[in-house]
């Protein structure tokens, strides 16, 4: 490694990773918002979601992604995930039952805006294991650095 | 009818939206977290005293979640039994979130403490209320998950250890409950336990659902930790922090583990002879090697948590005797066994919170300077020996008659021969760290803060209040209720059935 790439590996992944990553993350997008109609959903599109930023860290360095994205805003969006799910399931106590299926227009079979609250409740999923992943996946970096030290 | 209904769910989502609203605030307010999550706690205890009514009023209630019909749908089931599980669970974990006020103040992560608190109780709550077995599972998961971080919540190496082994013999119990969920789902095509139990009852009995039934006693027998599959629980109970300890030995084991295996082979299945022999047995394998292991420790809490594997085996000693005193006497034990376990632990807490040991023989005439934790150690020490007129005494005694009752003299022999050991050991306890000299290195300390008093008080009244709960007029809206649904065994499908309409 050269002086001036010693965060993360070559400028060959790097310049890789810097074209595929957006479409990683559009596919992981795109995972979710059809989960309804098409294999996938929530979990597996979250999953996509948080691997396009696994493949940042591993190519450009940890301290790259530790500046952009710090450990209180993927708590924050992991909690927001689950009370959003929670407030999804809440809200149907308006149709009468918990996870009553409360909105009102359910649209054409096999198009992306029916089906419900599933595409709704799909987004809140996929927030919650993106971010979730993603943190699992930066404990488990910090923990191999801080090992051996004394906090 | 539908308030009440509704209010099935409360038990899971407030508890849920504690939690994840706990982990949003938790960093900032923290005086707000402590505040919310013991007054949740403290709403689903008396949310849980409103449902003993519901039981008394509709005898079943069935909440069709989502509005979907039940084999199809997931059903929130409210018998006697769930009843009585509710009030057991979230009135200890009142105390717990009480006790654990001041004692959690010593850790630095107060907020995540609460949240994986409220989390343990939410999936304790689902998987007792839940009437679908892969719902079930969901919620066993959610709590044993929300326990394997709370095991290892001080971070120490010990601790890290016990929760690995707790997690992989938990998980690999979690495995074999899975597959034989996955079996039962391809033999029946139903989830629903009504549905499961009334095509079980329609076919001739299968080789698979007999290996099903086994998965099921290996999987939730492992997180009852009955003798067998026990190995994980004297390591991970001592560890965890105090209130968990407590939460652990009082609630989990029983949620997850006994209260599953009644609801499944009584409820489900149908029991037989030999499933109840098996139960006695290992019932009684439970109490004695759990008590005779309890014998030689010298680490106050690992005292206690064999000793919890000795309980559970007269819990199970009377759920398999299969009459319906030995029933009754095994639920009342569970009931007890969840309040006087808990206090022991919380009274270990608060030695380890003054003095900062665990070692009986580093303890000593500690009855001084802890007027209060020492007389409610004492009291719950004498409960979980059976000495009267505390509540150990009335269920021990109960399920030694209906030994005798059923013509099994020798179970009786070894539930009494039980209770003489467990007596030993805490004799040993309270002479070693109650009574006796004072020593030297603690005669300036005080005793625990107010608040933590407070719990530990509440739960000895009720040690020694307890024995009300089975005279008659009182057991006919707490206990009875319970045991009738064990005792109808599998009429609980066409009640189910029934309530559904």
């Amino acid at each position: 490694m050269n002086s001036e790439n010693n965060n993360g590996m070559s400028l060959i992944i790097k310049t890789v990773t810097r074209l595929t990553v957006g479409f990683i993350f559009i596919y992981g997008i795109y995972i979710v918002l059809h989960g309804h109609v098409s294999p996938g959903g929530g979990f597996a599109g979250g999953v996509i979601i948080a691997l396009s930023f696994v493949n940042l860290m591993l190519a450009y360095g940890k301290e790259e992604l530790y500046k952009r994205v710090p450990k209180t805003v993927l708590s924050l969006f992991e909690s927001i995930g689950a009370i959003m799910f929670l407030s999804i399931a809440l809200l149907g106590f308006t149709g009468g039952y918990f996870f009553y299926d409360w909105f009102v227009y359910k649209g054409e079979p096999f198009s992306i805006f029916s089906a419900g609250t599933m595409p709704l409740s799909n987004i809140a999923i996929a927030i919650k294991v993106a971010s979730g992943l993603f943190a699992i996946f930066l404990v488990l970096i910090l923990l191999r650095v801080t090992s051996g030290e004394e906090e | 009818m539908r308030w009440e209904l509704n209010l099935l769910c409360v038990f899971i989502v407030l508890p849920l939206a504690g939690a994840f609203l706990n982990s949003l605030v938790a960093r900032r307010f923290r005086k707000f977290s402590t505040l919310w999550s013991n007054l949740i706690i403290f709403i689903l205890f008396l949310l849980s005293l409103v449902t003993l009514k519901f039981v008394n009023q509709y005898s079943v209630l069935v909440y069709k979640v989502g509005g979907w019909s039940p084999p199809f749908g997931i059903t929130l089931v409210l018998d006697g039994l769930s009843a009585f599980m509710l009030l057991a669970i979230n009135l200890i974990s009142f105390t717990i979130t009480l006790f654990s006020i001041n004692y959690m103040e010593k850790f630095t992560a107060k907020g995540k403490f609460y949240t994986l608190f409220l989390l343990m109780v939410a999936g304790m709550n689902g998987v007792v209320l839940t009437g679908d077995i892969f719902n079930l599972f969901v919620f066993l998961e959610i709590a044993s998950i929300a326990s394997y971080a709370l095991v290892a919540f001080g971070t120490e190496k010990d601790e890290l250890e016990a929760a690995f082994k707790y997690i992989v013999m938990s998980t690999v119990a979690s495995m074999f409950v899975l597959l034989g969920i996955g079996l039962l789902y391809s033999y029946a095509s139903t989830l629903n336990m009504a549905d499961l139990s009334s095509y079980l009852a329609q076919t001739e009995p299968a080789l698979v659902v007999k290996f099903a039934a086994v998965l099921f006693l290996f999987g939730f027998g492992l997180k009852a930790a009955i003798v067998p599959f026990h190995a994980w629980l004297p390591d991970a109970h001592p560890s965890a922090p105090a209130p968990i300890s407590a939460a652990l030995s009082g609630l989990v084991i029983k949620a997850l583990g006994v209260y599953v295996i009644v609801r499944m082979f009584f409820n489900v299945f149908g029991v037989t002879s030999e499933i109840l022999g098996v139960f006695s047995v290992l019932g009684i394998v439970s109490m004695m090697v759990g008590v005779l292991l309890a014998l030689g420790q010298w680490d106050f809490k690992r005292l206690l948590a064999y000793h919890s594997i000795s309980q559970v085996g007269y819990i199970m000693l009377g759920l398999g005797l299969g009459t319906p005193l030995g029933i009754l006497g095994g639920l009342f034990h569970l009931f007890n066994h969840s309040v006087f376990k808990p206090l022991l632990f919380l009274n270990s807490g608060s030695i380890e919170y003054i003095t900062g040991t665990r070692k009986l023989n580093e303890m000593g005439g500690l009855r001084e300077k802890l007027p209060v934790t020492a007389n409610t150690s004492f009291i719950a020490s004498m409960s979980i020996a059976g000495i009267p007129p505390f509540n150990g005494f009335w269920s021990k005694l109960i399920i030694i008659i209906a030994c005798v009752e059923a013509g099994r003299i020798g179970y009786g022999f070894w539930a009494v021969l039980g209770s003489i050991l467990t007596l030993a050991s805490f004799m040993k306890v309270q002479k070693y760290a109650f009574f006796g000299k004072l020593n030297e290195k603690y005669t300036q300390i005080k005793e625990a803060p107010f608040l933590m008093q407070v719990s530990m008080l509440f739960l000895a009244l009720i040690c020694v209040f307890g024995g009300i709960l089975i005279l008659p007029g009182v057991r006919e809206y707490f206990i009875t209720p319970a045991v009738d649904v064990v005792v109808r065994g599998i009429a609980y499908k066409d009640v189910v059935i029934g309530a559904i309409k």
